[in-house]
């Protein structure tokens, strides 16, 4: 069946096509053909955010939520360049979406127009993959295959620049188009081979730790991991973007690895003789001092990507592949080779570090409130079926650190580039993408200082996201390390001096928000419970904590994890010091 | 540091030497020569690539390209398995005392002598890089006025082709 009707409308039937639900965007000039048609979809809901960013990372939020892939609109020139951010923000973190620009006219592309951008020159190293169209014919094709490509193999970040004359050309449909990739190949299924090398050395090795990555659960595969975790008794650290792909009260879990990783986490990568890693990257937040990385180790890796293969760190057993086909295919070959590793030692060694150096935190005396503390009560009283969004900082850390999460996925932050404002737009995807569940926000008062206009958007468009402020007026982290590397000279941190500005409370209401603040230890609870009963519209808490609270452990940038802290000069003792 | 020779088969589309290039450079690596044409099939362009790079940082840039969606196929072809070819045009001072000399050094090397004028003639030569060189350097004392030189292109040696797979491929998709 083909039909006769313009590029803007092949657009948004394609749209519809794919299966989009949701897009975020903003219109203008260039773009403004496809917003037309899109006025009336009946399957497309487009969200009206308050800036372009806020859109790229409301698309991301939404993506991570659902599994599926976000969409997210802007016209040419600052539109697109508002995208900028978003996009290299889900390129590093591998989140499926897809970013429709429009461009100007094509006799105009190349004269410096009002408002162009080469957009598709300027995203080439942040996506995935991205294409220019300015023919009619090719908009429903490059649609389905930009969602193809977002969506499989390692998932990113794809754009679609087309330009205003192709959205107003007429122009022939139907679907489904033929995809031509030719050169777009994902291996997903593991070579038999090394996943029996790999049961090899699961059965050889005396100290081998499971290293889990986000890969895993984009491959959903939490399942296959704790059957392989269980089976093996091998433990497993996972990292910043696997929270909860392994549960955090199993007692196999060994914590976060890296930077501000627990001592156990990391020391279990330290001290293994044997690293399976798991759509991981071996990133240097993790590592620390790569040539002083898990010395004793070897390595298997598996993913999906093969050029994440000893990219890094050179691996013993490369697997390129699908995890939940790896897990799967691992849980087989270790059933079949009936051996079993012998790991009493070095069990006796991890649960020694656990015991010993459990993470922890420092109270004050003035009565003024610890961060963490917020988090212990926050996951208590939200519980582990509640979403957390955080941005960029210490409050991310803390988040990460000190809520127990108990399901995959229900951590979503930015990890590889860290876009601090991440939280407030993500957590708005997030909430459309799963109306049902609870979503808090966790950011700080500097990145929620660079995104909460759309605090507008979903208070207009009825998504209750509930945001707690980790307020110490201060960018604390980069404060932190000003206390730690740079003699305590405070230069240009201090973001509330000498007034606190804004005030939380009014911005919220000024947004249509409920406002809500707490300054005391003892209001926590009643604060977070009063926030968890509305329902009907955004919630925003000011919690006004103390600024010299510290993220600890802490790796220092550049240094070997054999020399984490665990508050400031101090050092835990590791164990076996000989081997 | 070693060289290497990568032919890769890309889609015929516009922006791919782009994003080729890009990636080198965004992964710190120097390409030495580049070169990019149309093969024997219409949607298909080669490009060959010559980098100085160790084995582990060359084996994660054919990954990372391998990535390129418009990549089709990356062969490493070795210097004695493949004929390379370089192309280069230079303009040397010739009047007709020296012409002569510059002359028999043409016919040498197997040069061509493309155009002639009253004080210089310019002169087409092909070859490996070695034997460019070393035509440049006999020509020097003359006074080189003018040289261009093309990126290396290069091809396997022996019956096999490394475009029939990719053809394959494309076919599917079309």
């Amino acid at each position: 069946m083909t039909e006769r009707m313009t590029g803007a409308q092949a657009l948004v039937r394609a749209l519809e096509h794919v299966g989009v639900d949701t897009v975020f965007g903003i219109p203008g000039g260039a773009i403004l053909p496809a917003y037309d048609p899109l006025y009336d979809s009946t399957k497309v809901r487009h969200v009206l955010v308050r800036h372009e960013q806020g859109a790229g990372h409301a698309a991301e939020g939404y993506a991570q939520a659902t599994g599926k892939v976000g969409v997210c609109m802007a016209t040419s020139g600052p539109g697109a360049t508002n995208l900028v951010t978003p996009i290299a923000d889900a390129f590093m973190d591998s989140v499926p979406i897809v970013a429709i620009t429009g461009q100007v006219a094509s006799p105009m592309i190349g004269t410096d127009a009002f408002q162009e951008a080469d957009i598709s020159g300027i995203t080439m190293p942040i996506t995935k993959h991205n294409f220019l169209i300015t023919d009619a014919s090719e908009i429903a094709r490059t649609i389905m295959e930009a969602f193809h490509i977002a969506s499989t193999g390692r998932p990113g970040p794809v754009l679609v620049d087309i330009s205003k004359d192709a959205l107003q050309a007429e122009t022939t449909f139907s679907w489904p188009p033929t995809m031509q990739l030719p050169g777009y190949r994902p291996v997903t299924r593991p070579h038999s081979k090394q996943i029996r090398e790999a049961a090899k050395l699961i059965a050889e090795s005396k100290r081998p730790v499971l290293y889990v990555g986000g890969g895993v659960h984009k491959a959903r595969a939490s399942a296959e991991l704790l059957q392989l975790a269980e089976l093996t008794k091998i433990p497993v650290v996972t990292t910043l973007m696997a929270r909860g792909t392994f549960p955090d009260s199993h007692p196999q879990h060994m914590g976060m690895p890296g930077m501000h990783g627990s001592v156990s986490a990391v020391g279990a990568l330290q001290k293994s003789d044997l690293i399976i890693g798991l759509g991981v990257r071996f990133d240097d937040r993790v590592t620390g001092d790569l040539s002083s990385f898990a010395p004793y180790a070897k390595v298997v890796h598996a993913d999906i990507d093969p050029a994440e293969i000893s990219k890094n760190r050179h691996a013993d057993v490369p697997i390129v592949g699908d995890c939940k086909e790896v897990l799967t295919d691992l849980i087989a070959a270790v059933q079949a080779s009936g051996q079993k590793g012998d790991y009493d030692e070095w069990w006796a060694t991890l649960n020694g570090y656990k015991q010993t150096y459990p993470l922890g935190y420092d109270t004050f005396d003035d009565g003024s409130l610890a961060p963490q503390y917020v988090m212990e009560r926050l996951s208590a009283i939200a519980g582990p079926d509640t979403y957390y969004v955080a941005g960029v900082g210490q409050h991310q850390m803390w988040a990460s650190q000190f809520i127990d999460y108990e399901n995959p996925g229900t951590f979503i932050n930015s990890g590889g580039a860290g876009t601090m404002g991440f939280a407030v737009p993500a957590a708005m995807g997030a909430k459309m993408g799963c109306p049902d569940a609870t979503v808090w926000a966790i950011d700080g008062d500097g990145c929620f200082q660079m995104t909460n206009q759309e605090l507008a958007t979903c208070a207009l468009e009825g998504v209750p996201i509930k945001i707690a402020i980790i307020n110490n007026g201060n960018l604390g982290m980069v404060r932190q390390w000003q206390t730690l590397f740079y003699d305590e000279r405070y230069s240009n941190t201090n973001l509330q001096a000498p007034r606190r500005i804004p005030d939380f409370v009014k911005l919220a209401e000024a947004y249509g928000c409920v406002g809500l603040r707490c300054e005391r230890p003892e209001d926590v609870d009643a604060v977070i419970k009063k926030a968890m009963e509305i329902n009907d519209v955004p919630v925003v808490v000011d919690f006004v904590v103390h600024e010299d609270a510290m993220v600890w452990p802490m790796v220092a940038a550049g240094t070997s994890n054999d020399d984490i802290k665990i508050a400031r000069d101090m050092a835990p003792r590791w164990e076996n010091e000989d081997e | 540091m070693s060289r290497h020779t990568l032919s890769v088969l890309v889609e015929n589309r516009p922006g791919v030497l782009a994003r080729v290039s890009a990636l080198f450079s965004r992964r710190g690596f120097n390409i030495d020569s580049l070169a990019v044409g149309p093969t024997e099939h219409d949607d298909i362009s080669r490009m060959t690539i010559v980098v100085s790079v160790e084995e582990l940082p060359l084996e994660q840039v054919t990954k990372q390209l391998n990535k390129l969606v418009n990549v089709l196929k990356i062969v490493e072809l070795d210097p004695n398995q493949s004929v390379q070819r370089e192309l280069m045009l230079i303009k040397v001072k010739a009047d007709s005392e020296s012409r002569s000399h510059v002359l028999e050094l043409v016919n040498l090397f197997r040069a061509r002598c493309v155009d002639v004028a009253a004080d210089a003639v310019t002169i087409e030569v092909t070859g490996t890089p070695d034997k460019l060189e070393a035509f440049v350097k006999v020509l020097e004392p003359f006074g080189i006025k003018e040289l261009v030189q093309s990126g290396m292109v290069a091809i396997g040696r022996g019956a096999r082709s490394i475009t029939d797979r990719s053809l394959r491929a494309l076919d599917r998709t079309a």
